[in-house]
């Protein structure tokens, strides 16, 4: 397809390829230029919108994904950087139905407002317990700090967190 | 308390009111499912952009489209002479252009609109876009507004910058400040904040074959959109359909056309294809609306024990290039700037001004934020001057039921600012402050500090704050709410849920929302004004009362029951218990015609009858009848070396009635506090010469999770006659808090008396340094 806009567009004249990686334990091929930001991938190619974008420059984590299991921004990451990795969205984070022990802690312990920062907030929370499965209420803070929220004061996400790590290491049943 | 474990499962349960009960949209929301605004795009989808003024002031020779509609892939450039109606926007006056046509007046001014094939082609085209103007000297301040002969933003408007002079007295307001055993005068300034929500405005719009242009917008006022575009475009308001899905945050930025007008117009030449706005950050923060930088003149008379006698005030709001609600924010300002307390003599004067800083509109705590820290550090300088322990001197002073307050207004309804007092004053916070100010490490000082803050609810004498409720049970027995108002986070979609499920005996499962649309929902007013859930939910009430009427009605016919009473409405079914028979809704609802199985019902909120011969120049917006009510305790620790200052805990405690859900009102305190420490300590869009330095989250700082100290929010219980099941609204009360408590515990922790805000390490350093 002849892209009208190759004189002037950023991409440069730049010519979509193949790129393959584990998308929410599948296998994907997009056909994109490979300079195309992986949050406008996911949104507007692959209609997963739980991706937000709240600022585009890396400051505001809304668009995180988790990217071989760590949370990363899809902001600042470009098309040819996903190939061969595994990738998990939010539409990716709950098993066959079940909603993973994050996602159950964030409606149970009210850490979702407006949330449009809530699918980042949780892959970043993700992420964190997955190296820090018992974090104190000081690191989950820490941990989500590159996560801004703008309704919620942050509390109640600490909680829902600290619930989530209590849950998923069995120590709680709920 | 956390509210978690004590939440129940959400589908299985018939709400009721006054438990935590999770939030109705949570699930779709933490899985991704949820489609705010932004999330609509469309095949064959067109990207509208606007060119923006990037001068504070200036007169337009000539809009230069030539080159960038010669780009391929740009389908159309558009001026202002391009738009069919009046060109005007705005809630209260029409004086904001929808694109720009004779001059600009702030750097956000929308001076033309592109639309293309893309995003890059659409930002190529507007670089290529020539914007010849004659620069006009401009007016950045309150000093700039008022300076005789200064430049005038808008040559036509009667009194020159002052968009809305006006006086609010009481007493013998106009006597003598003399005479009065204290006597303190002081002056506060207050920045420019911005709501910094995190889905920046957007939309998508596209013309139906029939003409229709129909919107999907991140919105807070989706009727009144339609009244805008109609107005300014000169498009019949049956030709235009909003919708409005939730929110991804709003804090009254979204109260107002963003991109509805501009959208609306390129939908009218994008040829039925679906054209998407979105604004990037620094649009957002160049174009959006903030909150008004302010500068508080007061001057307070009160006896040697601490009662208060006088208040004169004089107030300056900047609302910048164009009036949104600028008049409005100031009269509730005015109307609050005595504090939640009894001064029988008040004369408090406004100055809103125009200059051509970027555009101040509502944000949550919609003036009274500002007047806050002012009263609230002279209650703590009235303090020290008398001698007297700062809460004993609120309580001696606190608004009672029966009391005048500062505009003169009789409190005719729930006051409960002595009891949240009280409260402040049995907390350990409280009892334990000197023990805790004492461990404080080396290099840091501790203190802690009070605010006693109110905030009125509704939309005031003069426009009627009504709603009107939509419920219906479908043919397959099923309830569908039609709310009216859209949910921009507060949870007011739950609250309404809870209501229906508890009226009418359903389960949560078994209720849908529909949000607002203005061909399905009524209107029913914006979200704003701690107004949502108290108008809506009165008006849902009786819908909900007269659909459960007539489904058990229809029951006794088919069950052959004599009286209504004997027949019991449960999850799915009517039953009578007597005989133990059932019939299923679904059932019932099948024999039912359409009307008898939707109920309407309108609901006004009431107004101050007694109305104080005041502040005549209000046209709208005065007085207010209800308010809620909050003492805030913040105890703070500031770095000696740095200025640095970290709150490190709070307390809240709320009167807004009683609780529909403890855990929805935990979350608007605990929210609005959040919002109100980045208010305090380093939120500042800050401005030279009408230019933003701060376009950013980089430069614009708002807290992050590390920043908020563990909160405590208690409320109050006291039932407000007037509000469904008691309650009053609290989506703002909780901002006007933090500044004041923040100041007054700075005061404690090093003598520091700080009357310019942002408390940012810069500033506190200087003062420790000047001390």
């Amino acid at each position: 397809m002849k892209n009208p806009l190759d004189q002037y567009s950023v991409n440069g004249g730049a010519k979509p390829i193949d790129i393959e990686f584990m998308l929410n334990g599948r296998k994907t091929t997009i056909n994109v230029v490979p300079n195309r930001r992986v949050v406008d991938v996911l949104r507007e190619d692959l209609g997963l919108t739980g991706a937000k974008e709240g600022c585009g420059t890396g400051e505001c984590g809304v668009c995180t994904i988790l990217v071989d299991g760590s949370a990363r921004l899809g902001c600042l990451m470009l098309a040819i950087q996903l190939a061969d990795r595994d990738i998990t969205t939010i539409e990716g984070l709950s098993q066959e139905g079940n909603l993973h022990p994050l996602q159950e802690a964030f409606i149970q312990y009210g850490a979702v407002q407006c949330g449009f920062c809530s699918p980042g907030m949780i892959l970043t929370a993700s992420s964190l317990l997955k190296q820090k499965p018992n974090p104190t209420r000081t690191a989950i803070r820490e941990g989500l700090s590159g996560n801004l929220c703008r309704c919620t004061g942050y509390q109640k996400i600490v909680d829902a967190v600290e619930a989530a790590a209590r849950k998923m290491a069995g120590r709680e049943e709920t | 308390m956390k509210h978690g474990e004590d939440v129940p499962d959400l589908k299985s349960v018939v709400p009721e009111v006054g438990l935590p009960f999770p939030r109705v949209d949570a699930a779709a929301k933490v899985t991704g499912v949820e489609k705010f605004a932004v999330d609509y795009y469309g095949d064959d989808l067109l990207w509208a952009g606007v060119k923006r003024a990037g001068i504070p002031h200036g007169r337009i020779r000539l809009v230069d489209t030539t080159a960038a509609a010669e780009i391929p892939g740009v389908l159309k450039v558009l001026t202002g002479s391009d738009v069919p109606g009046t060109n005007r926007q705005g809630i209260v006056h029409k004086d904001q252009p929808v694109l720009c046509d004779r001059k600009v007046r702030h750097c956000g001014d929308a001076v033309a609109l592109v639309l293309a094939e893309d995003q890059a082609t659409l930002k190529k085209a507007l670089s290529l876009i020539h914007v010849d103007m004659e620069p006009i000297p401009g007016v950045f301040g309150i000093d700039d507004a008022l300076m005789p002969g200064a430049p005038l933003v808008h040559e036509e408007h009667e009194n020159g910058n002052i968009l809305l002079k006006a006086t609010i007295q009481a007493g013998e307001g106009n006597a003598s400040l003399e005479g009065y055993d204290i006597i303190l005068e002081e002056t506060f300034d207050v920045p420019v904040q911005a709501h910094a929500f995190l889905e920046t405005e957007n939309g998508v719009a596209w013309q139906e074959p029939d003409g229709k242009v129909v919107l999907v917008v991140s919105t807070q006022a989706p009727f009144r959109d339609k009244w805008e575009i109609s107005h300014a475009l000169g498009l019949p308001m049956e030709k235009i359909r909003v919708i409005g899905p939730y929110l991804g945050g709003a804090f009254g930025g979204k109260d107002g056309a963003t991109v509805q007008c501009l959208l609306a117009l390129a939908a009218l030449h994008a040829g039925g294809r679906r054209v998407k706005m979105w604004w990037d950050r620094e649009e957002s923060f160049l174009a959006g609306y903030k909150r008004h930088a302010a500068r508080l003149h007061y001057h307070l008379g009160a006896n040697a024990d601490g009662t208060l006698q006088s208040l004169h005030c004089r107030l300056y709001y900047d609302t910048g290039a164009y009036a949104h609600l600028g008049g409005e924010v100031m009269a509730l300002g005015m109307e609050h700037a005595g504090g939640p307390y009894r001064i029988p003599h008040t004369r408090i004067e406004g100055w809103c001004l125009y200059t051509n800083n970027p555009v101040a509109g509502a944000m949550r705590g919609f003036g009274v934020v500002q007047v806050s820290f002012a009263f609230e550090r002279m209650m703590d300088l009235l303090a020290e001057k008398v001698g007297m322990d700062p809460l004993v001197l609120r309580m001696k002073n606190a608004l009672r039921k029966g009391d005048k307050n500062c505009a003169g207004v009789t409190l005719t309804q729930s006051t409960g600012i002595v009891e949240c007092l009280e409260q402040i004053g049995r907390h350990p916070l409280w009892l334990g402050r000197e023990r805790w100010k004492g461990e404080s490490g080396i290099f840091k000082k501790r203190g802690v500090g009070l605010a006693a803050v109110f905030n009125a609810m509704g939309y005031g004498r003069g426009l009627p704050d009504s709603a009107l409720a939509k419920i219906e049970v479908t043919p397959e027995g099923r309830i569908l709410l039609y709310s009216g108002v859209s949910d921009m986070g507060q949870g007011n979609a739950t609250a309404f849920s809870q209501i229906a499920g508890q009226i009418l005996g359903q389960e949560s499962g078994n209720i849908d929302l529909v949000q607002p649309d203005t061909e399905r929902t009524l209107p029913s007013g914006s979200a704003a004004a701690s107004r949502t859930t108290y108008t809506y939910g009165n008006a849902l009430i009786r819908a909900c009362e007269e659909l459960r009427r007539r489904i058990v009605g229809r029951a006794a016919l088919m069950l052959l029951v004599d009286t209504l009473d004997d027949l019991e409405l449960l999850p799915g079914r009517v039953r009578h218990p007597a005989s133990g028979r059932e019939i299923l809704i679904a059932t019932l609802a099948a024999t039912m015609t359409e009307p008898e199985r939707i109920c309407i019902s309108q609901f006004l909120m009431p107004v101050v009858k007694d109305v104080p011969d005041t502040g005549k120049e209000f046209k709208i917006g005065f007085p207010h009848l209800l308010f809620s009510y909050a003492a805030h305790l913040a105890c703070v620790e500031v770095d000696e070396l740095t200025g640095g200052v970290v709150a490190k805990d709070y307390l809240a405690v709320t009167e807004a009635g009683r609780v529909i859900n403890p855990q929805s009102f935990e979350q608007q305190v605990q929210g609005a506090i959040a919002q109100g420490i980045g208010y305090a300590t380093c939120e500042e869009v800050q401005l030279r010469n009408g230019r933003i330095l701060t376009p950013d989250f980089a430069t614009y700082i708002i807290p992050g999770a590390q920043d908020i100290p563990e909160m405590t929010s208690l409320a109050v219980d006291v039932y407000e006659t007037s509000g469904p099941y008691g309650m009053k609204g609290v989506g703002e009360v909780g901002s006007n808090g933090p500044l004041p408590a923040i100041a007054n515990a700075l005061r404690d922790a090093c003598g520091i008396h700080m009357t310019q805000s942002p408390l940012t390490a810069e500033r506190v350093l200087a003062a420790l340094q000047k001390k």
